[in-house]
């Protein structure tokens, strides 16, 4: 097969399986005139890429169609950039090795604001315009998707698209209108961008026209024609039983991060988390249908020859068919000799025994996502977790022979004192504390071993946190290193382990989750000046972003620690993910004065989702 | 009942590393449905060993795995099953019983057949002259040492074609010889800079003993 690269630049290069295709159950199809090219681009490397669940979904649903071939792009890794730039190399799609620039679309999926240099790189290699507003009608349509679309605007201006939303609803219209206007013989960009517009869950930037304030803030924000909608609504795909999913994973030759078959087995969350984003942009909860699952989970296994199956889910516990499609696996995966990875369950009798009976009690460890140290401040980000269910899951596992125990925490909330900060340390030790009073000196093998982890808060989009101000550097490091020493103090630090990241790359990740346009010249700096795989510490450098802004004058301040205020009009207003601003607002209300609100299975409380018409809002 | 088989490695699949083609197998066993065996304990494996690792970028035909199956299969049905959804560019040659007292692929491997072309022109003639040395003296790079040892006596048969040279090299467990280390002595020999990325390696077989002769691992099994 005809690659396109040269033999002696993929033996120069870092693994070059990356950039081969020809993997089992990738799709190949002949061209012809009427063929739809359709480019997927995570855009990270192959390996994390191949790892994502959506982009496989989205790469089996548009093959469905006779019509469309799409293939895949990643991100070429340093090695490989470098030479494709000196040698003026295109990018091109791993399954015909066709440069991308041929494509009719390039689909790039924006799962972290972290990815946004990287988008850039994709557009610098394959050769196609930076900016929407650059690009003629031999240039493919640049569509972005995935949880960075919620607010699409300090990347709006390279993008000619946006889908809003779940892929699997709307994605024949945008194709289907393509279509129209590519057989049309007569094809102009600019009526296309604007026809698509229109559809549902369609945004197209370049029609949009913002204006800002004295302070910096948004004044107004519309389409520049009558008939674009003010407002876009996220596309949501009510039956997840009829939707398309993956019944021949691709199945890589390199070890991806996600080397084996993933069963979503629900979308959303009924927790209502004040700082998770997931859990308000996916809502309303839908479950997929617990026989249904069973069947994909037969077919992806023989159809790959995976030995591993994962569930995906946010708050997998919740799942209601949960026991049942857990045993149902656990008989055939015997049978089959596969592995089952759990997701990460509430600690209970139930998934104490799963654990017991799919992993090896002396391997794993148990995890708990407290988030935060404190009761109160626990109500504050509506955690729904005790310490007294903490210390329950943790004492009947350590009865139960488990030994480690994992937990995670973020610092930087909003209203958090020392106080709270202190709890963490406390609420490790405690734990600790329990593995002894429990466990006798006799049948103890070494001590009990705690990880404490914690991350920097990040206030993102649509959720009550939106309008909060982020701590600043010095506020991290000072928490972490107060978390660190108060470790230390504790009767059983030498149990505990502490570990926290660097306040770098939060800053940024705050800045761009919640940025506005005028970031467009920020990124487009960086990226010219070196920034690229932010998102991995190895190539995360701080110097061409601290340059960037202060070349373009636009301070990273304004983005990150200021409150806003909630009549303050925000970049990504103008999306509808059904939950209102209303809710969000009374949420953040609630946050301030600790007071927590029910999930939604025990309550409704108005969201606004059950305007999708379906999922966990009409149960009971 | 132990198996061998036979495949070749070509095209794009040269650039899969010895750890993700092993990987590759365990899956193309579990989707072509072959009863192979599975090691006991918590974690447990297929049984399957792979006779020796072939160098990223190299091509072959004639690569050998041997697995253990629990049940029974004719080697028509196996090479079918497996044909149907195999990669292009790994394709089972054969497959194949071995003996009960055979040693695996592993341990038994004693020589390996190389073709190797160029892609800047040489002058292969001077080979010949090159092997008429007393001694091929190379700097051999370990992890834990560097030695200066003389790979003669590893270089079992050479032939020079017009573009292309054929060796038959000593390896296995001991005194493992790549063609990267003979290439690179010969372009001292030339006094010309090396750089391995320019050779193209296809492995054509791997031998073991037998006797006074060399015989293909292939030769070992029988058809079943």
């Amino acid at each position: 097969m005809h690659l396109a690269l040269t033999d002696q630049i993929l033996k120069e290069v870092e693994k070059p399986a990356r950039y081969i295709g020809g993997e089992i159950n990738a799709i190949h199809k002949e061209l012809c005139d009427a063929m739809i090219r359709f480019a997927m681009c995570f855009p990270d490397i192959y390996e994390i890429g191949m790892s994502h669940l959506g982009a496989q979904i989205i790469y089996a649903m548009l093959n469905e169609r006779e019509d469309v071939w799409c293939e895949r792009v990643y991100s070429p890794w340093t090695d490989l950039h470098k030479i494709m730039k000196e040698q003026k190399i295109p990018l091109f799609a791993l399954e015909s090795q066709d440069p991308v620039k041929d494509f009719d679309f390039l689909g790039i999926t924006l799962q972290y604001e972290m990815c946004y240099t990287n988008v850039l790189q994709i557009l610098d290699l394959s050769g196609i315009s930076m900016f929407s507003a650059d690009r003629n009608n031999d240039d493919p349509v640049v569509i972005g998707g995935g949880p960075c679309a919620y607010n699409p605007e300090p990347i709006a201006d390279f993008f000619d698209l946006f889908y809003i939303g779940e892929a699997e609803t709307g994605y024949d219209a945008l194709l289907d209108l393509y279509k129209t206007h590519k057989m049309s013989g007569k094809f102009d960009r600019n009526e296309f961008l604007h026809e698509a517009g229109k559809l549902p869950g369609i945004y197209a930037p370049k029609f949009y026209q913002t204006h800002y304030g004295a302070d910096h803030t948004l004044t107004s924000f519309k389409p520049i024609y009558e008939d674009l909608p003010h407002t876009i609504k996220k596309a949501v795909c009510m039956d997840l039983n009829d939707a398309p999913y993956i019944t021949k994973p691709i199945v890589p030759y390199l070890k991806v991060t996600q080397d084996r078959a993933t069963l979503e087995i629900q979308r959303g969350c009924i927790r209502g988390c004040r700082f998770c984003q997931a859990g308000m942009i996916y809502r309303p909860v839908r479950e997929r249908d617990e026989k249904k699952l069973e069947t994909l989970a037969r077919e992806m296994l023989e159809n790959s020859g995976h030995e591993e199956i994962s569930l995906s889910s946010l708050s997998s516990s919740d799942y209601s068919a949960l026991p049942e499609l857990v045993n149902y696996l656990i008989e055939y995966a015997g049978e089959q000799r596969v592995n089952i990875s759990l997701p990460s369950l509430r600690i209970d009798a139930f998934s104490l025994d799963v654990m017991r009976r799919v992993q090896d009690i002396r391997k794993s460890s148990l995890t708990f996502a407290p988030e935060a140290g404190s009761q109160r401040m626990r109500n504050v980000i509506n955690k729904g977790l005790t310490q007294e269910d903490i210390l329950k899951g943790a004492g009947d596992a350590f009865l139960g022979g488990w030994t480690r125990v994992k937990l995670y925490f973020m610092l930087g909330l909003p209203t958090e004192t020392d106080e709270d900060l202190l709890a963490i340390p406390l609420l490790c030790n405690e734990i600790a504390k329990l593995y002894y009073e429990l466990i006798p000196k006799e049948q103890r093998k070494g001590r009990v071993q705690i990880v404490a982890s914690s991350s920097f808060f990040v206030p993102k989009p649509f959720t009550p946190f939106q309008w909060a101000a982020m701590d600043k550097r010095e506020d991290f490091l000072r928490k972490a290193a107060f978390v660190n020493h108060a470790m230390h103090e504790q009767l059983n630090a030498r149990s505990i382990k502490y570990n926290w990241h660097d306040a770098s790359v939060s800053e940024l990740e705050g800045i761009l989750a919640r940025g506005d346009r005028r970031l467009s010249a920020v990124l487009l700096y960086a990226y010219e000046h070196g920034a690229l795989f932010d998102a991995w510490t190895e190539t995360f450098h701080k110097e061409p972003w601290d340059e960037a802004f202060l070349k373009t004058g636009i301070d990273p301040a304004y983005y990150i620690h200021r409150e806003r205020s909630t009549d303050e009009i925000l970049p990504w207003d103008f999306i509808d993910i059904g939950v209102t601003r209303e809710y969000l607002m009374r949420e953040w209300e609630k946050a301030q004065n600790g007071v927590t609100t029910p999930n939604c299975r025990d309550h409704c409380n108005g969201c606004g989702a059950a305007v999708f018409g379906g999922g966990i809002c009409y149960a009971h | 009942m132990r198996i061998r088989m036979k495949f070749s490695k070509r095209g794009s699949l040269k650039y899969i590393g010895h750890l993700d083609t092993m990987r590759y197998f365990q899956k193309l066993m579990r989707r072509a449905g072959i009863p192979i065996a599975y090691s006991n304990g918590m974690s447990p494996h297929q049984i399957m060993s792979f006779a020796l690792p072939l160098g990223i970028g190299d091509e072959s035909v004639g690569e050998y795995a041997d697995i253990e199956l629990t049940g029974s299969v004719s080697s028509t049905d196996a090479l079918a099953a497996l044909a149907a959804c195999s990669a292009p560019g790994i394709e089972i040659l054969s497959f194949k019983a071995l003996p009960d007292d055979a040693k695996n692929a592993m341990s038994s491997v004693e020589a390996a057949d190389y073709e190797i072309g160029f892609t800047n022109d040489p002058d292969l003639s001077a080979f010949s002259t090159f092997f008429a040395q007393n001694e091929i003296v190379v700097l051999k790079k370990t992890k834990k040492s560097e030695n200066m040892i003389d790979i003669k006596p590893f270089i079992f048969q050479y032939r020079v074609a017009e573009d292309r040279i054929f060796l038959r090299l000593k390896c296995g467990s001991v005194n493992n010889t790549k063609p990267e280390l003979v290439m690179d002595a010969f372009y001292q020999y030339l006094g010309i800079d090396f750089d391995e990325n320019l050779l193209k390696i296809k492995r054509l077989d791997l031998l073991t003993v037998n006797g006074q002769d060399f015989i293909s691992l292939n030769d070992i099994g029988l058809e079943i």
